[in-house]
């Protein structure tokens, strides 16, 4: 076990957790003030990297495209919400989850329809293509850095916006008391409205940066929104500060689970038991840490509802 | 009254006839191809699917003369979506041939039903190791290559080449087991790090700088579609491939992923047993047919499923048309007497071919495009490892 590898490990594990973050921010406050379990938010994921893979390969920049793409996702968002998820709001736990499934699988055969079923590959921008040489012997992939940069910024202006402006105060109002923050008169339906404008966004800018360094795919939002989902359960539902922490323990636990687990395997069984039950044990891992969470906290780590 | 009896069974006799002949030939080829066309993997089944339609469209819409129905359905990748699809295709569509498969796991799920129901099954692609040994089956023919084959030429050429100590990385599935299995069956040198990864994953951040702490000096990945793409896009970007030189089997490294992955494939060596430069009559109209019809280099997969379809055409036609005659089209597929784009072809007792196999390195051709070059042959009438396992039911 060498230094370079933790830190390359950490750096990985850093960069999936901020991404997860972004996903798991809109989730947790749709699910916190408007008690409304969203399974489409993995579509608007999808549909996000989708169109910054439209935008950026008919513009050539990718910038451009990330842009226009997280414009372009945030209207979808908001024609969602104001035509199909507010009439959930006021029914149960089922009926939005059942609609918005439907929602899920609907967005997933119109990408077909629109894209085709094969995947668009994105490349990032040319100056980022290559390696950063961070120390003597240690270079990273500078679109990785990137992605860590970008997902720092965002989280450090959705915490400013949550803290320090009045529509922060209203959300934060709203995720704790959704009754009392009525009475105390905040637009709950315009929040709403805004909040779920945030969320596209945000899903939007992890769908764009990711594209390059995965594939823009039809489907790509399902695997992924488990994760989200484990996210905001450990971090505690309504809580921007539990989606940043929790999405950070995802992140590190999956990717050192995923370089530790099969070399601890290797060293005690052997190649052959850690080739075949490593994989599978890492995978396990967050959700181990998940039932661990709830066994200590069962309203997460930092739970917005008192 | 006497006469109308004549008449009566004169006339029945004239249509039982008709029907007896009309049994013994068929009149149209109904073809199954069941492919990979969404999610990672479409790249691969699209281009099985545009090779054999092109060949049936060299055939001028006929698969040994007879009229060809070719019934496309996407298997998405997933064993049990095929597993129903196939019985719809065989059951309802009652298909004379089935093909298309890409991955292994998906033809161990669907082989079953296709033999049970004696329908010949011409896989243009998956060839796992159980149905080239134990579980060889008279209706199974694999016109590509066995699994292991292009990840043994690899590790040959590794061998060869004095490679000291390798990384090696493949999905956890059955084909994923058998490349590597298959490379160290012929590389002797040191493993550094061995690697199974889900079929789905798109990261490969954690292996990447596994492989930089195991400090190897080559690295032979097995990871079909788009999860090439991503690994050596993630590879280059991690600026691995300055030290570590990368081996791939030919469908890694192959027009789908160059397209795709760009300038960072420049160099990488990959092994097949089919090349687009290969000096062949049928692989030169194969070859400038596919681009004129779609605009793009055809890939290993587009060349196995031309393959397959020329196969059953050649078979069809030996048999004349007799599709129910089992045992002969059996013969008639197992003498394959069909011009393989590969060059010469022949089927091995447990139906997998025997063949020879090139290394191939990705350059820039004469029009400064990204291509493959054939630099060479690694075997000479390669057979499976599997082939003593087969007790081939006659």
């Amino acid at each position: 076990m060498n230094t370079i590898l933790i830190l390359e490990q950490s750096l990985n594990g850093l960069q999936f957790g901020l991404m997860l973050f972004l996903l798991a921010a809109g989730l947790t406050l749709v699910f916190g003030i408007m008690d409304m379990i969203n399974l489409a938010h993995g579509s608007l994921y999808m549909i996000g990297a989708y169109l910054v893979a439209t935008f950026s390969q008919a513009s050539g920049s990718f910038w451009l495209g990330l842009g226009l793409g997280v414009l372009a996702t945030v209207l979808v968002g908001v024609l969602l919400e104001y035509t199909i998820l507010r009439r959930l709001y006021h029914r149960d736990h089922l009926s939005q989850v059942m609609g918005t499934f439907a929602i899920l699988l609907m967005s997933n055969e119109i990408v077909r329809i629109i894209w085709g079923a094969q995947p668009l590959m994105l490349n990032p921008p040319a100056a980022l293509a290559g390696p950063v040489m961070l120390m003597d012997g240690f270079s990273y992939p500078a679109y990785r850095l990137l992605i860590i940069g970008v997902g720092l910024a965002v989280a450090l202006l959705l915490w400013l916006l949550v803290t320090r402006t009045r529509f922060g105060m209203q959300v934060r109002a709203g995720a704790a008391n959704r009754e009392m923050a009525t009475a105390m008169g905040a637009n709950v339906r315009r929040l709403f409205t805004l909040v779920f404008a945030l969320g596209a966004a945000l899903c939007a800018v992890a769908g764009g940066m990711l594209g390059p360094l995965l594939a823009v795919q039809v489907g790509m939002g399902e695997s992924i929104l488990i994760l989200a989902f484990v996210v905001i359960v450990i971090g505690g539902i309504g809580s921007i500060r539990g989606a940043l922490l929790g999405a950070l323990l995802v992140g590190l636990v999956d990717t050192a689970g995923r370089t530790l687990v099969p070399l601890l395997f290797d060293k005690a069984m052997g190649p052959e038991v850690a080739a075949n039950a490593g994989p599978a044990v890492a995978s396990i891992l967050i959700y181990v840490l998940m039932a661990a969470v709830l066994f200590y906290k069962p309203q997460g780590l930092f739970p917005a509802h008192d | 009254m006497k006469r109308h009896l004549l008449h009566r069974s004169l006339v029945s006799l004239s249509i039982a006839l008709l029907c007896a002949s009309s049994a013994s030939a068929a009149d149209q080829v109904k073809v199954g191809l069941l492919s990979t066309l969404s999610g990672p993997g479409a790249g691969l089944g699209t281009d099985i699917r545009d090779g054999f339609q092109l060949a049936v469209k060299h055939m001028n819409g006929k698969i040994g003369n007879l009229p060809a129905e070719v019934v496309v359905v996407d298997d998405q990748q997933n064993p049990e979506v095929a597993k129903q699809t196939a019985e719809r295709l065989l059951k309802r569509d009652k298909v004379d041939f089935m093909t298309g498969t890409v991955f292994s796991n998906v033809m161990l799920a669907v082989g079953p039903a296709a033999f049970q129901n004696k329908t010949f099954f011409i896989s243009p692609n998956a060839g796992p190791s159980q149905y080239a040994g134990a579980q060889c089956n008279p209706y199974f023919f694999n016109v590509s290559q066995q699994n292991d084959a292009l990840h043994e030429a690899a590790g040959q050429t590794m061998q060869d080449k004095g490679f000291k100590r390798v990384a090696l990385i493949a999905p956890n599935y059955p084909a994923g087991k058998d490349s590597i299995a298959g490379f160290k069956r012929f590389y002797k040198g040191e493993v550094g790090m061995e690697t199974y990864t889900s079929l789905s994953q798109l990261d490969y951040g954690a292996e990447i700088s596994k492989m930089r702490a195991a400090q190897v000096d080559g690295v032979y990945i097995f990871l079909p579609g788009g999860l090439g793409v991503n690994f050596i896009k993630q590879f280059v970007g991690a600026g691995l491939s300055k030290d570590v030189t990368l081996y791939a089997p030919g469908f890694s490294a192959d027009e789908d992923v160059i397209r795709a992955v760009g300038d960072s494939m420049l160099g990488t060596f990959n092994t097949s047993q089919w090349a687009h430069d290969l000096d062949n009559a049928a692989n030169k109209k194969f070859v400038a047919d596919f681009q004129k019809e779609f605009g793009r280099n055809p890939s290993l997969y587009a060349s196995q499923g031309y393959d397959a379809a020329r196969l059953m055409d050649a078979a069809v036609r030996d048999v004349k048309g007799k599709l129910d005659d089992k045992a002969a089209l059996r013969k008639a597929i197992e003498a394959a007497k069909f011009e393989s784009v590969r060059g010469s072809f022949k089927f091995n007792s447990n139906h997998f071919p025997v063949q020879d196999y090139y290394l191939r390195v990705v350059s820039k051709d004469a029009q400064g495009k990204l291509t493959n070059r054939t630099v060479g042959t690694v075997f000479k009438n390669h057979q499976d490892a599997y082939v003593k396992d087969c007790k081939m039911p006659s």
